[in-house]
C-alpha cells in the first residue's frame, strides 16, 4: 500500500525552490517564454504560498505564489505543459495543463476548455489557476 | 479520497468542487526533477550553522520503495520542518515559540543504491494553528519526493509514534483507515540508534507503481 498524501501546508521553504527553480530553461533562451498567473480560492481570493511545479520533457519549473496570489515560470513552448499544485488547505496535489491553445480532450466538459488556455501577453502567456467556483480550473486525476 | 474535508477549514475554499479528469497515460513517462546536485552535507539539519541546534538529535532513515516493493534509488527526498520549539524559520510562521540561529530545518538527500535515505536532524516540536479552538499539529517532519515517474510525485508528512495529538488532528485524520494512517507514523528503530549520540526513526514510502519504459 503507498504512502498517504499530506498537506504541503503554509511553510514550504524559499531554499528548496532556490533562485533558479523558476527557471525551466535559462534566460535568454531563444523562444522562450513567461507563464504568468495567480491562484484563486473558492471566494475569488488570492491564495499565497501555493507550490507551483511544472513538468515538460524540456525540464522541470518550480515556483511558490506571493501574497497576491502570483507566480512565473521560465519556459519554453510545448504542445502543454503540466502543472503539479500544491497548498495549504490542499490535502493532495493538483494537476492542471497549460495548453497555448484550445485542445480536444475527450472527458473535458467543453465549457470548461477555456480553463485549460493561456493567454497571450507582452513576454508570453498568461494562466490564472480557480480552485473553485464558476471558473474552476479542469483539474487531472493522475 | 475527498479533498473537502470540513474538519480542516482551509480545504473548503481551496478542495476543487468538480471531479478530476483522468490524465492520458502518455504523461506519466516525462522527465523529473533532482538534477540539482545535492551536497554532502544537505541530509545534516544539524549542520551548516555555527552552533548546534537546541533540542533532540535524532536521525531518520528508511527505504523509498514502489507499490510493488521495488527499491527506488537516486531519487530526490526533501524534508522540512519546524524547529525544536514548534517554530519554523519561515516568514509566514507567527508561533511566539523563540527561533534558533542554528536550525533552518531544510535538508535534501538522494536515496542509495538501494533506496535508502538517511536525515540527521532534531525532534521537531508540535506548534498551534488556528483551525479550530486550542489546535496544535502533532510534531512531523514534511516529505517530498519524487520517484522515477510524475504519477510517483508525492508531499506527505511524517509523525513521531505515540502521539497524544494524533486523534485530533484533522490533517491526519483525512486518512480513513488506520492502517493506512499507521504508514505516515514512523517507528522507533534501536538498531539505527547512535549509542551517546541520536535516537532514531525508520519511515519507509511507498510510492505509486512504477510505470513500465516508455516503448521507443
Ligand atoms: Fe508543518
Amino acid at each position: 500500500m503507498t504512502t498517504p498524501s499530506q498537506t504541503v501546508g503554509p511553510f514550504f521553504p524559499q531554499a528548496l525552490v532556490g533562485k533558479d527553480g523558476p527557471l525551466v530553461v535559462p534566460l535568454g533562451t531563444p523562444g522562450a517564454v513567461w507563464i504568468r498567473g495567480r491562484v484563486f480560492d473558492g471566494a475569488d481570493q488570492p491564495v499565497p504560498g501555493v507550490l507551483i511545479e511544472s513538468w515538460q520533457t524540456e525540464g522541470f519549473g518550480r515556483t511558490l505564489t506571493d501574497a497576491q496570489g502570483a507566480w512565473a515560470l521560465h519556459t519554453v513552448k510545448a504542445p502543454y505543459v503540466v502543472l503539479s499544485i500544491a497548498a495549504s488547505g490542499l490535502l493532495d496535489r493538483l494537476v492542471a495543463r497549460v495548453h497555448f491553445e484550445e485542445p480536444q480532450l475527450a472527458g473535458v466538459d467543453p465549457d470548461r476548455l477555456h480553463t485549460l488556455v493561456a493567454r497571450a501577453t507582452d513576454d508570453g502567456y498568461a494562466f490564472d489557476i480557480h480552485l473553485q467556483g464558476p471558473h474552476e480550473t479542469v483539474f487531472f486525476a493522475v | 479520497m475527498s479533498l473537502r474535508w470540513p474538519p480542516y477549514k482551509s480545504t473548503l475554499l481551496r478542495a476543487p468542487l468538480r471531479e478530476p479528469v483522468p490524465l492520458p497515460h502518455n504523461d506519466l513517462h516525462w522527465a523529473v526533477f533532482g538534477d540539482r546536485p545535492v551536497g554532502e552535507l544537505e541530509h545534516d539539519l544539524t549542520r551548516g550553522h555555527d552552533g548546534e541546534p537546541l533540542g533532540e538529535r535524532i536521525i531518520v532513515h528508511g527505504t523509498v520503495t514502489d507499490a510493488t516493493g521495488k527499491p527506488l534509488p537516486h531519487t530526490l527526498v526533501e524534508v522540512w520542518q519546524a524547529n525544536s520549539a514548534g517554530r519554523y524559520a519561515h516568514a509566514a510562521d507567527r508561533h511566539p515559540a523563540p527561533l534558533d540561529p542554528n536550525f533552518s530545518g531544510v535538508g535534501r538527500c538522494m536515496t542509495n543504491a538501494d533506496g535508502e535515505y538517511r536525515f540527521v536532524t532534531i525532534r521537531p516540536g508540535a506548534y498551534p494553528w488556528r483551525n479550530h479552538e486550542n489546535a496544535w499539529r502533532p510534531a512531523h517532519i514534511h516529505f517530498s519526493l519524487f520517484g522515477r515517474a510524475f504519477s510517483q510525485r508525492l508531499i506527505t508528512q511524517m509523525y513521531f509514534p505515540g502521539d497524544p495529538l494524533f486523534e485530533k488532528d484533522p490533517i491526519l485524520m483525512w486518512v480513513p483507515d488506520e492502517a493506512a494512517r499507521s504508514r505516515l507514523v514512523a517507528q522507533f528503530d534501536l538498531s539505527a540508534t547512535e549509542p551517546e549520540w541520536a535516537l532514531a526513526y525508520r519511515f519507509d514510502i511507498v510510492l505509486g507503481a512504477t510505470p513500465m519504459e516508455q516503448p521507443s
